[in-house]
């Protein structure tokens, strides 16, 4: 996209073909965190890319983070994956944090170390509603204390720090939260299951058992109604929906490069995929142009501070958000399915330089990652009230 | 005005405390009202008072209290 800054982009999407390509396989087989990714983002500061310029960081926007998870996630979807969850929540400290004190030295602190944040709003009981708790934040003499049960943490084990959902105290509503900074060096952390899954296996997500202490002022001031509705769900949706479109962008890739090689075989003989090849990428086309005109769109409202907030918190935003999540989500499966027919035995062998079943098997995570049927279900109570006018 | 406010709200709001308990400022939806309540809280006020909220309407802090319910209605109902 012309609005993109390509530098920053550029460097990730050089790390992406030179490091991350390489190592996809094993982090899939071996279901291993992408250690050599984060560390080699780390190197070029892209784990603070969201941070303004004035704070240290490199200023970027969504758009820009957008193109670095598309990068990424046309090499390893785990490690396109574990950058955007650990941008999300640099995105809710940026952009939430405030006036404390302590969210300030953090950001600094996240531009001279790199430190990885991972998300704790799973939690065993509440079923998949990230707008519910049930664990509460007990705080007394400006320190606060917390533990919870969550059903997952994606690269628990791997991550520095921790931004955490509970309820605003232990006796309030389930759906009054807050969002919590918490540092590994005060939190316990217990895994009491193991992450073997079917697809996006290096993102390491098991369930655990933590407790948390910490002061006052690393509780996010913002509820974590306004965090979630203007920052969280945004930028988990458009970066996301950017990783799986690198997942598909690559089953793409490898299906033309096999219709390539069957028309080379039989120059002036059409091969019978090559129809195929011209659906699926229309289809391609048409879910980029979805990714990028709605990051587009939010990053407009974003660094639009007259109108911008109350357009973030309106009904119509979070439909044309949920909107992108559910359709890019089947919309990876079908497009990297349709690579797998052209590719035909050479796109199933995992073997082959066509392999699409790592791409299958991650694009399936998508439909999962807040559950299609809950977003559908949340949208159809929306458009009760939405008059589209 | 308030009053009817109040009477939906105790039928759609699902509040964890007794709307009665609630001042007229009072944070609904830190007595426990979610989106999907405030959805309902929405329609149930559109058939009562015999109103449309517009789509800029349609945000969290439009629904907030009574008070921002009913400052919200006295818009829509100007004039009448």
């Amino acid at each position: 996209m012309e609005t993109q800054k390509p530098s920053h982009v550029d460097v990730v999407a050089r790390i992406a073909r030179e490091i991350v390509g390489p190592a996809a396989d094993s982090v899939d087989r071996d279901a291993r965190f992408p250690i050599e990714a984060i560390d080699a983002l780390k190197k070029a500061r892209m784990l603070s890319a969201f941070v303004p310029v004035s704070q240290g960081g490199l200023g970027a926007g969504m758009i820009e983070l957008a193109a670095m998870c598309e990068a990424l996630g046309q090499h390893c979807s785990a490690a396109a994956m574990v950058f955007a969850m650990h941008q999300i929540q640099v995105a809710c400290l940026v952009r939430h944090g405030g006036k404390s004190p302590a969210i300030a030295s953090y950001l600094a602190e996240l531009v001279e170390k790199q430190p990885l944040i991972a998300s704790v709003t799973s939690e065993v009981g509440v079923g998949g509603e990230m707008r519910n708790s049930i664990c509460g934040i007990e705080r007394s003499g400006g320190r606060f204390k917390l533990a919870k049960d969550a059903s997952t943490i994606s690269y628990g084990e791997h991550a520095d720090d921790y931004l955490i959902t509970c309820r605003s105290t232990p006796d309030a509503p389930a759906s009054d939260q807050v969002l919590v900074l918490t540092r590994k060096k005060d939190m316990t952390l217990t895994r009491t299951g193991v992450w073997d899954t079917l697809g996006m296996r290096g993102t390491c997500s098991p369930p655990f058992k933590l407790t948390a202490t910490g002061t006052d002022d690393q509780v996010l001031a913002d509820p974590f109604a306004d965090i979630a509705s203007h920052t969280m769900v945004p930028f988990s949706h458009i970066l996301w929906a950017s990783a799986w479109l690198g997942i598909a962008t690559s089953a793409v890739a490898r299906a033309r490069a096999f219709v390539r090689q069957q028309a080379r075989a039989k120059p002036g003989q059409m091969p019978p995929t090559a129809l195929r090849l011209a659906e699926v990428s229309s289809m391609l086309q048409t879910m980029r142009t979805n990714v990028h005109d709605v990051a587009s769109e939010c990053e407009a409202l974003m660094t639009d501070s007259e109108t911008g907030t109350s357009s973030l918190s309106s009904i119509a935003f979070a439909l044309k958000m949920n909107n992108l999540k559910v359709s890019s989500s089947q919309m990876v499966v079908q497009i990297v399915n349709h690579a797998l027919l052209i590719c035909g035995i050479m796109g199933y062998k995992n073997d082959s330089k066509f392999a699409v079943g790592r791409h299958l098997r991650d694009a399936h995570s998508a439909a999962l990652m807040v559950g299609n049927d809950r977003i559908f279900a949340t949208n159809a109570s929306m458009l009760l009230v939405l008059k589209d006018d | 005005m308030n009053e009817q406010i109040r009477s939906i709200l105790k039928e759609h709001a699902r509040l964890a405390v007794d709307i009665a308990t609630l001042a007229d400022d009072g944070d609904l939806y830190q007595a426990g009202m979610t989106s999907h309540a405030s959805v309902n809280v929405m329609l149930a006020l559109e058939g009562a008072f015999d109103v449309e909220f517009p789509d800029r309407m349609l945000r969290r802090g439009v629904f907030e209290s009574v008070t921002a319910i009913r400052t919200a209605l006295e818009e829509l109902t100007a004039g009448r």
